[in-house]
């Protein structure tokens, strides 16, 4: 009998069960304690009013075996894991250049794809369907991904902790709304360039300047916090980002403060508006008037700017800049003995990084047709740096796979109409996202605590490109 | 000897005060050009503390560091840059640099004063090329036309850069590491990571090399193999070393000069043999007063 046993040892990973099983007795006993009065018990109204307590003991009981299989099934995957033999890991480490391979065509073929989205979904869903899955998805995920790019620059390649990314968003967006609706400006294009000038081209000549301004806010930012590292620097980050917003709810002369500013122009197709007039794109090109075309363009539009975003950023990375900001994120000390100015260095990385959030937030002002500084509030910086830790922090491809999961994800909810006809016609799974949100943050960091691309790609090689495992790569901490 | 009449960096008058700590008290010394100077002494004794007095990490609380390069007249042009603002005088004959009025990163990149850590401090997450591209980061600044003549591409651009990758790998041939040059650096032995600290720091230039204690945790053979690599160095590029080092097989067999610091104080200065067989420098190291010395060689059987 022991001479079985200790040969299936020897063949297979030991794995202790009754450990196992110990650990999810205890985890279910923390739930019941948990959840015992929390949802084993409900407060509810009688037929006379009063209030009595309903005892839920079904649903209880549900919940606690499920915490009882899902704390056995990780235990479990944690357990074979470990148990491996340290040839196998290495292995899987040497075989770990699938993530550049990743790295490599992902982005290629997701690029080909993006380009033909909008006429698939029109070819399937229709003109009046297509708005949704085009407006929605597409254009929504794509202002995550070009977001997610540009914090990318500064969270991931330079390694300092930004929490108030979303100002430069709002700078942005703010920069085009008062330029292009702002009185001064109108009349003075009216005089110099006729009276419709102004309305067709304010969203071309604003971009730019949109993205100066917010890297300029940038370079604001990065003075104070030059010397600043780690939690310290996070949290003078996350105070500028709601600085910006509380200025721009309070300043209500500047800014129209809660109510927002609307009637923003859209962008024109290089001159061309979409609207329904005869000098309209849907006439000059002689096709049926539809909203879509708009939506269309918006959508490449977006499109375009992330790929600017993505290939100013993956060139950035091979030039000597680039390295400048990995090498700070290794050891900033190390940086200064080699003749690098560590200033100018972080500073580069807090203007490039927010330019291009100033250019989304260009985009989205435009797109929308009216902004509040509702937009801007931090669970935005948040869920764009989670786009950025959870793809894997400096992997571009990581940031994309990130937004389609947590902004797609959640628009995919909305969608899950079908499960009404399971959990009755109130049952909202919108509602569930921060739930499920919670939960895939905690399996990733059982899973993949680097992120989902957790490799690094050498940004210049001698006979062979090999991945640098996040073992050695640090996170940086400003 | 060299570090008198023809001196790359002289020392004079520093000191360097913590608080109430006196790390390093009235030093003065000179490092001679193509020399290799060792600082020694015992721990505590604010070796390390001089270098980063030199490379600038530290500001010292008084003193004057002044560095040259070329065949600049020293005594002629100090006392001129000294009085007036600023921290370098550029001559047709040569540089003078007062190196405790400069930033860190200037030193580097102006002065060429390069140095490796105590306590290795690489990129570790970077590959053993990419470090040594990051060293040549000032060069490729300006040939990428700070970033600009990059980000399109140019032609000047790709050729400094081609540039760069074979003085890299002139460098990882001579320290022997060129198999790994697509290895991250982390992933290195520790003698090999000392290796690139050293390639990395002759990456970008320098006049002088400051080593703090290169031969730390190398094994007899590779202190031996170190012992060739800086002897190559001062031969093939001129540089002048500057090294704290305790293993006296390499400070005695390849040093020029010796500077020996004791509670912050200088107590010895001079050629190996001199400084070897000063009785001070003797009572330092066994941690004695001077008169008990021969007593308690006596004891040991020195």
């Amino acid at each position: 009998m022991t001479s079985v046993t200790s040969s299936m040892a020897q063949a297979q990973p030991k794995i202790d069960f009754s450990r196992l099983f110990t650990d999810a007795i205890l985890a279910t006993l923390v739930a019941l304690g948990l959840f015992g009065l929390l949802i084993g018990v409900k407060t509810d109204q009688s037929l006379n009013n009063q209030m009595i307590l309903v005892l839920r003991p079904g649903l209880l009981a549900l919940i606690l075996a499920a915490v009882f299989v899902g704390r056995l099934t990780i235990g479990y995957i944690i357990a074979v894991r470990d148990a491996r033999p340290p040839e196998a890991k290495k292995a899987k480490a040497a075989k770990s250049n699938t993530a550049l391979w990743v790295e490599k065509y992902g982005l290629p073929v997701f690029v080909g794809f993006l380009f033909a989205y909008p006429l698939m979904v029109l070819y399937t869903a229709g003109p009046q369907g297509a708005i949704k899955w085009i407006d929605n998805f597409g254009i929504q995920i794509l202002i995550y991904i070009m977001l997610g790019w540009g914090l990318n620059i500064v969270v991931g390649l330079a390694g300092l902790l930004d929490l108030g990314y979303v100002a430069f968003y709002a700078v942005g967006a703010y920069s085009y709304a008062l330029l292009a609706t702002s009185e001064p400006v109108k009349l003075f294009m009216a005089a110099h360039m006729g009276s419709t000038f102004w309305p067709l081209w304010a969203f071309w000549i604003c971009l730019p300047i949109a993205g100066i301004l917010a890297a300029f806010w940038g370079v604001i930012l990065g003075f104070p916090v030059l010397r600043l590292r780690g939690d310290y620097l996070a949290i003078v980050t996350l105070a500028f980002g709601e600085i910006i917003r509380l200025v721009l709810i309070n300043w209500v002369e500047f800014s129209n403060g809660y109510a927002g500013i609307s009637s923003i122009p859209r962008p024109s197709f290089f001159g061309v508006p979409f609207n329904a007039s005869d000098t309209g794109f849907a006439a000059r090109f002689g096709l049926e008037f539809t909203p879509i075309y708009r939506t269309i363009f918006l959508f490449y539009l977006i499109l375009i700017l992330a790929l600017i975003t993505a290939f100013v950023s993956a060139r950035l990375r091979r030039l000597p800049v680039g390295r400048a900001w990995e090498a700070l994120r290794e050891d900033e000390i190390a940086c200064r003995s080699l003749g690098i100015n560590t200033v100018n260095t972080k500073l580069t990385a807090f203007a490039i990084g927010a330019m291009f959030g100033g250019f989304a937030g260009a985009f989205f002002a435009a797109r929308q047709g009216f902004i509040s500084p509702e937009s801007f509030v931090f669970l935005e910086s948040a869920q764009i740096l989670a786009i950025v830790v959870l793809g894997g922090m400096g992997s571009l491809m990581g940031v994309v796979i990130a937004s389609i999961l947590l902004v797609g994800g959640v628009e995919l909810l909305r969608e899950l109409d079908a499960l009404k006809v399971i959990f009755g016609p109130n049952f909202d799974p919108a509602q569930y996202r921060m739930l499920i949100f919670g939960l895939c943050m905690v399996l990733m960091m059982l899973w993949k605590p680097r992120g989902l691309i957790s490799v690094r790609e050498p940004s210049v090689f001698l006979k062979e490109k090999k991945s640098v495992s996040s073992d050695h790569v640090k996170e940086g901490h400003g | 000897m060299r570090s008198l009449h023809d001196p790359v960096l002289k020392v004079e008058n520093l000191t360097m005060r913590f608080g109430g700590l006196v790390a390093v008290n009235d030093l003065s010394f000179s490092a001679g050009r193509g020399d290799i100077t060792a600082l020694i002494g015992p721990n505590g004794a604010g070796k390390t503390t001089v270098f980063n007095c030199i490379t600038g990490f530290y500001k010292p609380t008084v003193g004057r560091i002044a560095l040259r390069h070329g065949n600049l007249d020293f005594a002629q042009h100090i006392e001129a840059l000294t009085d007036s603002d600023h921290g370098a005088y550029r001559g047709a004959d040569g540089s003078l640099f007062l190196l405790e009025r400069m930033p860190d990163f200037q030193i580097s990149a102006k002065a060429h004063v390069a140095r490796t850590f105590q306590n290795i401090r690489l990129f570790s997450g970077m590959t053993v090329l990419e470090n040594l591209m990051v060293a040549q980061h000032n060069p490729l600044m300006t040939a990428s036309n700070w970033t600009l003549g990059g980000l399109f591409g140019l032609a000047g651009f790709r050729r400094a850069e081609n540039g760069a990758i074979e003085k890299a790998k002139y460098w990882l041939e001579k320290t022997k590491l060129i198999d790994r040059a697509d290895d991250p650096a982390g992933d290195l032995p520790y003698g090999d990571q000392r290796r690139l600290e050293i390639a990395r720091a002759m990456c970008t230039d320098p006049v002088l090399l400051c080593l703090d204690e290169p031969a730390a945790g190398l094994n007899p053979k590779e202190s031996l193999e170190l012992n060739t690599l800086l002897m190559s160095i001062r031969e093939d590029h001129g540089t002048s070393l500057l090294l704290i080092e305790h293993d006296m097989s390499v400070v005695m067999q390849i040093s020029d000069h010796v500077v020996v610091l004791d509670y912050g104080t200088k107590i010895a200065d001079g050629t190996p043999e001199q400084v070897k067989s000063d009785p001070k420098v003797v009572a330092a190291y066994l941690g004695v007063p001077d008169d008990e010395v021969e007593a308690v060689e006596a004891e040991v059987g020195v």
